[in-house]
């Protein structure tokens, strides 16, 4: 049986990624994700794999893709304005098809901004952030075991599709501590056997790979665009789409809500409940594939919608086009780093079904 | 019959793009020569900038990545860190390596990271189109520095190895050029060296290779070299600017 261990919600991330056969880490300190580079600055010498503080977030993301080029699990994590520096090295992974995964701790902004939990960058990660059209796979747990248990699915989606994932978390859950079920062992450091496409050398033995994202003729990247959409990322949707449902079968206020703040939706939903409004929540666990098919199912029994996000308005986009605006879609948030109570949730949730009637 | 002459195993067949006189395929040859000798092509694992040598995946026999503007430093260190056994290095221009990617090649230097860098420095954007570089010589005509670089508003050129040689990190850095039969074989030597140094694990080597940009100079190839001679070689002096292997360091040139 799985051994219970109590851990803070970004240690889980950096337990998880060891146990997930990661040795390579590079990162930059930024609040508040600091924990997962400090943990594997102690963790990474023990189990001979490399923990490196790089000099800035540019150079932690191209440290990333030289190492996924070679074959190994790796990751870097950061926070908002972090990420920001990243988009470049994510649009580079994305358009050399190489795993690798990114964690995001969000922090209000934009600018500096504030260092409590916010979800200001669903944009920039769910859309891509960085250049060009891309995906990139991303999951939003909303527990520490999730954080746990997702960053393993991350780098095996990572792998298993050669690309970005994701994980999209914020500064509450990264801070939060829960017990957490582990792993027995550590999964033996993963390496490029599994990657014939990897940079290893070629060690006389094949042709020399290149791993490249230039491609100066148009016909050639388009085919490549055309190909990457049709097969790897419509392939994503088909299979990976995840999400979670409380109370939806006769839901006539769907509640939508990622990450932290849907424990906090779920508290409202059930006192929306105990006043005999029929709520429910839906929560996407895959923001990018979004749970358009469950959302959109949703909005043919349901009267409205509330979005509730730590920021001005960005996941609500989805679930308007999800649902074709076939239902209203109100918005609850807070932003600046506060999060909603369960009673300002509760209010938008009675203020949908007052005129949903 | 003897063969006096042989394209380098460690490049492919692939026909250079470079414009005529231009000074990258002789450093490409002398790479590629270096990786031969040494036996290491098998291993080698090269990472092209972008600036004109961006197709340089195309051109050497080995494994290679592509890097963003810049960043060929760090895509090299994860490649390195990953695979402590393969022979690691990138090729990067003077826009690549000392404007947008500054910090990469500083930071590179100063951990002491076992890679080796291959470092053009023409005095210009060759790719883009011949604008102002960081090793633009103060009062060169570039198409963003059309009355010459005026050192009052674009300040001055970077020299590239005296600046990294101020760091404990580096294991071996010299400058050379590629003007001469005399100075390629030096180049080539040097280059060969670093490449040495690197299998032997001592560290981070530089070779800075003066070169020229005849298309966007505006000049033609045998122009270029003695524009190079009297304009770059006395602003960029050749020499070793630090060598771990050697009893002590500093320049000899
Ligand atoms: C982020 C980014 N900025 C700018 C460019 C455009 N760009 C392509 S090559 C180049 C200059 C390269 O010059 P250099 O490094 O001196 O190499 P050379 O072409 O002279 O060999 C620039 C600015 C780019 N590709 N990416
Ligand atoms: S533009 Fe200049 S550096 Fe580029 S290939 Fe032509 S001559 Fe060489």
């Amino acid at each position: 049986m799985a051994e219970k261990v109590l851990m803070k919600g970004n240690e889980a991330i950096a337990e998880a990624a060891v146990a997930a056969g990661c040795r390579h880490y590079f990162g930059y300190p930024i609040t508040p994700q600091t924990e997962i580079a400090a943990y594997m600055a102690k963790r990474m010498p023990k189990i001979g794999g490399t923990f490196l503080q790089a000099e800035s977030e540019v150079a932690a993301i191209n440290m990333v893709a030289g190492a996924a080029a070679a074959g190994v699990r790796t990751m870097t994590s950061s926070s908002s304005p972090g990420v920001a520096l990243k988009s470049e090295g994510i649009s580079y992974i994305a358009g050399m098809d190489i795993p690798a995964l990114v964690v995001n701790i969000m922090r209000a902004g934009p600018g500096l901004g504030g260092i409590q939990p916010s979800q200001g960058d669903y944009w920039q990660c769910v859309k891509g952030g960085g250049h060009g059209d891309y995906r990139n796979i991303v999951l939003a747990p909303s527990g520490v075991q999730e954080m746990y248990d997702f960053t393993k699915l991350a780098f095996d989606l990572a792998d298993k599709y050669r690309m970005c994932a994701m994980i999209l978390s914020d500064g509450v859950l990264g801070q939060m501590m829960e017990p957490v079920a582990v792993s027995a062992s550590d999964a033996p450091p993963f390496c490029a056997d599994g990657k014939p496409w990897a940079l290893t050398g070629t060690k006389g033995a094949r042709k020399p790979n290149i791993i490249n994202s230039l491609y100066i003729e148009p016909d050639t990247l388009e085919v490549l665009l055309d190909k990457r959409y049709a097969e790897k990322y419509a392939a994503c949707e088909a299979n990976e789409v995840r999400w979670d449902e409380f109370l939806t079968d006769d839901a006539e206020i769907v509640v939508t809500a990622y990450g932290a703040p849907a424990r906090i939706a779920r508290s409202a939903v059930t006192a929306a409940r105990a006043k005999g409004i029929k709520a429910g929540l839906l929560r996407p666990i895959t923001l990018w594939p979004f749970p358009k098919v469950p959302l959109a199912q949703l909005a043919e029994t349901a009267k409205a919608f509330v979005c509730v996000e730590l920021s001005k308005g960005q996941m609500i986009d989805d679930i308007r086009l999800a649902i074709e605006c076939k239902r209203p879609v109100s918005l609850c948030t807070r932003t600046g780093g506060n999060v909603p109570s369960p009673e300002e949730i509760l209010t938008a949730i009675e203020n949908a079904a007052k005129e949903a009637v | 019959m003897a063969v006096v002459f042989e394209k380098p195993k460690g490049l492919t067949d692939a026909p250079l793009h470079y414009c005529p006189g231009c000074t990258h395929g002789i450093v490409h040859r002398l790479v590629a020569e270096a990786l031969d000798s040494l036996g290491i092509t098998e291993k080698a694992v090269g990472v092209a900038p972008v600036g004109c040598a961006v197709f340089a995946y195309n051109y050497f026999n080995c494994d290679m990545a592509q890097a963003a503007h810049g960043r060929a430093p760090a895509v090299a260190t994860g490649i390195k860190r990953a695979n402590p056994a393969n022979i690691v290095f990138t090729y990067q221009g003077d826009g690549d390596l000392a404007a947008i990617g500054t910090a990469e090649t500083v930071h590179a230097a100063a951990r002491g990271e076992n890679i080796t860098i291959i470092f053009i420095n023409n005095a210009i954007y060759g790719m883009t189109g011949g604008q102002m570089a960081p090793t633009t010589l103060p009062e060169q005509v570039t198409q963003t520095s059309p009355y010459g670089r005026d050192v009052t508003v674009a300040g001055y050129p970077v020299r590239v190895s005296e600046l990294l040689a101020t760091l404990d990190g580096p294991a071996y850095i010299e400058r050379v050029s590629v003007d001469s039969v005399k100075n390629v074989r030096k180049a080539a030597a040097a280059i060969r060296k670093a490449f040495q140094y690197q299998s032997e694990g001592k560290g981070f080597s530089l070779i800075e290779v003066v070169s020229t940009c005849p298309t966007n100079w505006g000049m033609n190839p045998v122009k270029a070299l003695a524009w190079l001679r009297e304009h770059m070689l006395p602003y960029y002096p050749l020499g070793v600017y630090r060598d771990k292997g050697a009893a002590q360091g500093g320049a000899d040139a």
